[in-house]
Formats: C-alpha cells, sequence, structure tokens
C-alpha cells in the first residue's frame, strides 16, 4: 500500500479521530489535550504541505472512498462517478494550506489562552472538528458532502462560539445567533443540492459541472447558493452575525472561525467558476459579487471605525477585507466570457483576490491574536479601558504593528502585494471600484491607528501597572504568523507564481476541474 | 528577479522599496542630525507648548478611544445614524436580510437570463 496516495483523507481523518480521543485522554491527563490536538494538527500541516507540493508538481488528485485504488473514479462501464470523493486542486489545496496553518497555530495559541478554563476536553474536541469541517468543505468534491462538512463546522463554531459559559448571556447569544444563520444556510445549501439531484441524478461537482444546463431550476440553486455562501462569508448586508460571533469566541476560534468563513467564501467562487462557469451570465453574477465586495468594503471599514470593543473592531475589517476578495474575484468573473479582457486584467484581479484570501488568514489571525493577549493581560476587551500597553508587551505591540501595517496595506507587507494587483487590475475594469477600494484602505488605517493609540500608546496606567508579557507559547504562535506575513511581503511573486496563480487558473479552467474525475470528458 | 511582482500594469518589489527608504531615510537622518542653529537646550525652548493650559497628570492625558475621530463621526451623523441603527442585533433582522436579498438574487438571476 502505497501511504501517500492516501493522503487527502489522512488530512481528515487524524484531526477527526484526535477529536474523539481527545474526551477520553481527558480524563486521565487533562494537560495532554492540548498537546494531542497540536499534534495531530501539526501532522495535519505536514500532510497538506506534501499535498501542496505533490498537487503543485504533479497535478489535481482525487480519492475516492471504497474504490479498489483512490484514484479509480470511473468503476468500469459507469460514465458518471458514484462514489464519494475527494477532489483536490492547485484552489483546494491552497484553501487547505491556509486552514492548516490557522488550526495549528490557534492549537499552540490555545495551549495557555484556555488554560484557566474548565471543559478543555471538549474545547480541543470541538476545535478538531471545526478544522475537519473546514478542511472537508475545500476538499469534498461533491455538493452533499460539501453540507455535511459544512454542518460540522457549522456545529462545532456554535460550540465553541458559546464556549466561554453560557451563564455570561453574550457568548451565548452570539453561540445561538450564529446557529439561527448557519441552520438557514445548511438548509438552503441542501435544498440547492435536491435540486441538482433531482435534475441530474448526480452529486459529484465535477459530473453536474458537465452536464449543467444553467435551466431555470439551475438558475433558482445558483441564486439561493449565492447569497447564504456570501453570508458564511460575512458579506454586507449579511454580515450582522460576525462581529457577535467574532468577538464572543475565544481568540484562536476567532481565527479558526475567519477561516471557515473564507471556506464558504471559496465555496461561493466554486459554485460560479467550476459548476457553473461561462453557462451563466457571468456579467450578473460578477456584478452581484462586485457589489457584494463594494458594500463590504465600505460599510465594514465605517462601522469599524465607530467600534470601542477591540475585537468587535477587528471583527469589522474582516467583513471589510473579505470586500477585496468579492471586488477581486467579481471583476474576474464578469470578464470570464471575454478572453482579451481576462487575460490583460481579469486573472490578475482573481490573483488579487485570491492571494488576499491567504493573507487575511494570516494578518487577521494575528490580528485577532494580540487582542486575544491583550484580554489574557488586562480582562477588558474595552478600548476606552486600555491604554500604555506597549510599555509592558513589547512583543505584542510588535505583532500587532506587522498585522496594522499588513491589514491597512502598508507596504512592504503582504496586504499591500494582494492590494495593488487588485487596484491595478480593477482600474482597468472599472476605475470608480479601485477608488474606492484605495479610500477603505486608508480608513483602514486610520482605524488601526486609532487601536494603537489607545491601547498601546500614552503613559502606563495604574491598573495595567502589573501587566506583563503573553507566555511563550502565546508569542509563538503570533510570531509564526508575523513571519509568514513578512516572508508574504518580501516575496510575493513566489507565492503568486507557484500558489495564487495554479490556484485561479483551476478555478477558470472548468474543463481541467471536469477533467481529473471524468477523465477529459 | 527575486520578490518582483508583475501587477499587470508594471511591477512591485519591497526590495527595491525597502532601499529606497534606507537610502531616503539616511538623508533624513544626516539632515537632522546637522541640527538647528538657534535651538537652545535647557531653556524654554524645550517646555511642550499646550495652548496655555495646566498640564495634567501623565496618566490623565491618554486619548481614549471614544475621542478619536469625534470630529468624524459627528459630522458624518447622517450616515452613521441610519447604519448603526440597521445594526439591531436582532437574529429576526439578521434572517430578514438574508430573505430580502436572495429574494433580490434571485430576481436578477432569473431576469438576465
Amino acid at each position: 500500500m502505497n501511504l501517500s496516495n492516501h493522503i487527502p483523507i489522512l488530512i481528515i481523518a487524524i484531526p477527526l479521530l484526535a477529536a474523539f480521543l481527545v474526551p477520553l485522554i481527558g480524563r486521565i491527563n487533562k494537560k495532554a489535550t492540548g498537546i494531542l490536538t497540536t499534534l495531530a494538527l501539526s501532522v495535519s500541516l505536514i500532510l497538506t504541505i506534501v499535498l501542496a507540493v505533490k498537487i503543485l508538481t504533479v497535478g489535481p488528485q482525487v480519492y475516492v472512498f471504497g474504490a479498489t485504488s483512490p484514484s479509480l473514479t470511473l468503476p468500469s462501464g459507469l460514465k458518471f462517478p458514484i462514489r464519494i470523493m475527494l477532489q483536490i486542486d492547485a484552489m483546494g489545496i491552497f484553501m487547505g494550506l491556509i486552514t492548516a496553518v490557522v488550526s495549528f497555530v490557534g492549537a499552540v495559541y490555545s495551549l495557555i489562552f484556555m488554560k484557566q478554563h474548565s471543559g478543555l476536553d471538549k474545547y480541543y474536541s470541538l476545535l478538531l472538528l471545526l478544522t475537519v469541517g473546514v478542511f472537508g468543505m475545500e476538499f469534498t468534491g461533491d455538493v452533499f458532502n460539501f453540507f455535511v462538512f459544512l454542518e460540522i463546522a457549522s456545529i462545532a463554531s456554535v460550540a465553541l462560539i458559546s464556549f466561554r459559559g453560557i451563564d455570561l448571556g453574550e457568548p451565548a447569544e452570539a453561540g445561538f445567533k450564529y446557529m439561527v444563520v448557519s441552520s438557514i444556510s445548511a438548509l438552503v445549501v441542501l435544498f440547492a443540492v435536491g435540486i441538482f439531484y433531482g435534475q441530474y441524478d448526480l452529486l459529484n461537482f465535477a459530473a453536474l459541472a458537465s452536464v449543467i444546463k444553467y435551466s431555470q431550476l439551475d438558475k433558482i440553486a445558483l441564486g439561493l447558493l449565492i447569497p447564504v455562501l456570501a453570508m458564511k462569508a460575512g458579506a454586507v448586508p449579511m454580515h450582522m452575525w460576525t462581529p457577535d460571533a467574532y468577538s464572543e469566541a475565544p481568540a484562536p476560534i476567532t481565527m479558526m472561525l475567519v477561516a471557515a468563513s473564507q471556506a464558504s467564501l471559496y465555496a461561493l467562487f466554486r459554485v460560479v467558476f467550476s459548476l457553473y462557469n461561462i453557462s451563466l451570465n457571468v456579467l450578473t453574477v460578477g456584478w452581484i459579487i462586485i457589489i457584494f465586495g463594494l458594500l463590504s468594503m465600505f460599510i465594514g471599514v465605517t462601522m469599524a471605525i465607530i467600534q470601542k470593543d477591540i475585537k468587535r473592531l477587528m471583527a469589522y475589517h474582516a467583513i471589510s477585507q473579505t470586500g477585496y476578495m468579492f471586488l477581486g474575484v467579481g471583476v474576474g468573473l464578469a470578464v470570464l466570457a471575454n478572453p482579451v479582457a481576462l487575460n490583460q486584467y481579469g486573472i490578475t484581479a482573481m490573483e488579487g483576490g485570491i492571494f488576499h484570501i491567504m493573507n487575511h488568514a494570516m494578518y487577521k489571525g494575528l490580528l485577532f491574536l494580540t487582542a486575544g493577549a491583550l484580554f489574557f493581560r488586562t480582562g477588558t476587551k474595552n478600548l476606552d479601558k486600555m491604554g500604555g500597553l506597549a510599555h509592558s508587551m513589547k512583543y505584542t505591540t510588535i505583532f500587532f504593528i506587522i498585522g496594522a501595517a499588513a491589514i491597512a496595506g502598508l507596504p512592504p507587507f503582504n496586504g499591500f502585494a494582494s492590494k495593488i494587483l487588485i487596484y491595478e487590475s480593477v482600474y482597468r475594469f472599472n476605475p470608480l471600484l479601485s477608488i474606492i477600494a484605495m479610500v477603505v484602505s486608508i480608513l483602514t488605517l486610520a482605524s488601526f491607528v486609532k487601536v494603537f493609540h489607545s491601547a498601546f500608546l500614552g503613559p502606563k496606567l495604574p491598573q495595567f501597572k502589573e501587566v506583563k508579557e503573553v507566555p511563550r507559547s502565546m508569542v509563538f504562535a503570533m510570531a509564526v504568523l508575523s513571519c509568514i506575513i513578512i516572508f508574504f511581503g518580501l516575496f510575493p511573486d513566489l507565492i503568486v507564481k507557484n500558489l495564487v496563480h495554479p490556484a485561479v487558473m483551476s478555478l477558470i479552467e472548468q474543463f481541467k476541474y471536469t477533467g481529473t474525475v471524468l477523465g477529459g470528458m | 528577479m527575486l520578490g518582483l511582482l508583475e501587477t499587470g500594469s508594471g511591477f512591485w518589489s519591497a526590495i527595491i522599496w525597502i532601499v529606497v527608504v534606507l537610502v531616503i531615510g539616511s538623508i533624513v537622518i544626516y539632515i537632522r542630525n546637522k541640527g538647528e542653529d538657534s535651538y537652545k537646550k535647557n531653556t524654554e525652548q524645550d517646555k511642550p507648548f499646550i495652548s496655555g493650559n495646566p498640564e495634567k497628570s501623565k496618566e490623565n492625558s491618554h486619548l481614549s478611544a471614544s475621542h478619536i475621530y469625534w470630529g468624524l463621526t459627528e459630522a458624518l451623523k447622517g450616515y452613521y445614524n441610519p447604519l448603526v441603527k440597521m445594526h439591531t442585533g436582532n437574529i429576526n433582522d439578521y434572517s430578514g436580510w438574508i430573505i430580502v436579498i436572495t429574494a433580490i438574487i434571485l430576481i436578477m438571476v432569473g431576469v438576465s437570463g
């Protein structure tokens, strides 16, 4: 048996197995739960990197459950795949790498951050299940299992958002709100799956893509999938759950929630590009996504400016940054049927949007971790009550500066690299869109100057005289993300050429996606 | 060249940017170090100018988050008031927005063909 053929399923199975082992281990040794989780996620991270190398050198990978060979998509005599399968191309593994890094860093950070809480076996078990759900959403090759993994991720998220305790009220309320919006989205996704299955007797993404006719029913399915997936990604005006959930969840979980939201965004892109592609009216759907982007960018950042709770402020920025991804990819979609425009600026716009997904996961993750570090030491999320913390939390201050500069799109950090790709390409599609994107970046900088001033600058306040830097494992987690941000900022060409461009092309070239499963149909 | 990102309309290189910043920064530091001839140390020139108001204690002089950009938000009241009102925190409204947007998108996708 060649183990390397089983890497796709091992990436999901290892954290899944660990999720069930953690409560058992917790009965013997509470401390071991965190270590086991970190170990499981570090193995997943290594396997994801190995799989990424394989995909980027050899090509997309398929893993068929229950087949005599994991790559046997069509047993003899069958025209369409009937088995459950994972289908991982450059876009899928791009998202998988984000999930693997974020979940590993989140687990390391949790080791000390969550130490004072009870029920840690449940916490780590849910963290692993959330990771499983997000990986599954990114790797699955069929629409029904996308729904299953979406549900796994949502249920784990609800429990994790409420984890700080039902007696506190607010975390429970945030968890309840997330449960309602997640249930709506899951039911709508299931309804769309039913539409596809009812028409084509198929659930496999690639097989569906090869037969889809863009009938009236397909239009209804598309019209249902776009808003609910955009809502799960935090698009305005369906974003209101985001500040509630992001601000109440523990900091490492908020970072994971960002990755989970991006998995929904990925699913939206997968649906419009890999499933429908040019069969749909790309200009209309492209503009729908662009408008989501504009609203999210502008309303997100303007709402952030007036926040006093540091995590709510950052949550609104997460919404705003998601707008850039919508904008870049939306422009690519709008010109998908126009090969000249696609080559001139459409592909670059998509590269900017897709690159921004990874950059955002890194710097927003880092910013949420710095907010967690401030909460860990001061016990408050209220910026009005903070001040002068740079005196005693020097590493956290440096990490915050790196994250803030990156999100504001300041060179030489990674946020600038993806934003410049978006500005310059979107400008050629519609200059106004690009100008709005730049204004939003300036407002983002203004907002983070406010946070920096109110939390870190000023004299050392008497109530924080005893405050000191956070423990090493938390510093390590923030340092890992900072290093990635700096590396991506200094050498963006390496990332765009080797990871982002293949991911964009795997979205655009639908025939390659279907061909991987159906053998060149 | 390593670090050179093609943007479609030009290129971006963080390495070149850092070199340029270092060169300009060195020139600025050189000019600053040359000093100002009229400056006299340990005179009233060293004292902060605070418009004749009595100086507050260090701990009380910190400007809190609520006060920052007060003027901006006050000037944009017409924009902010309805926007903040929209964020009710009520889950019924959250669900309502999903339904409204779904309906709009269904119409757009249906009509556009």
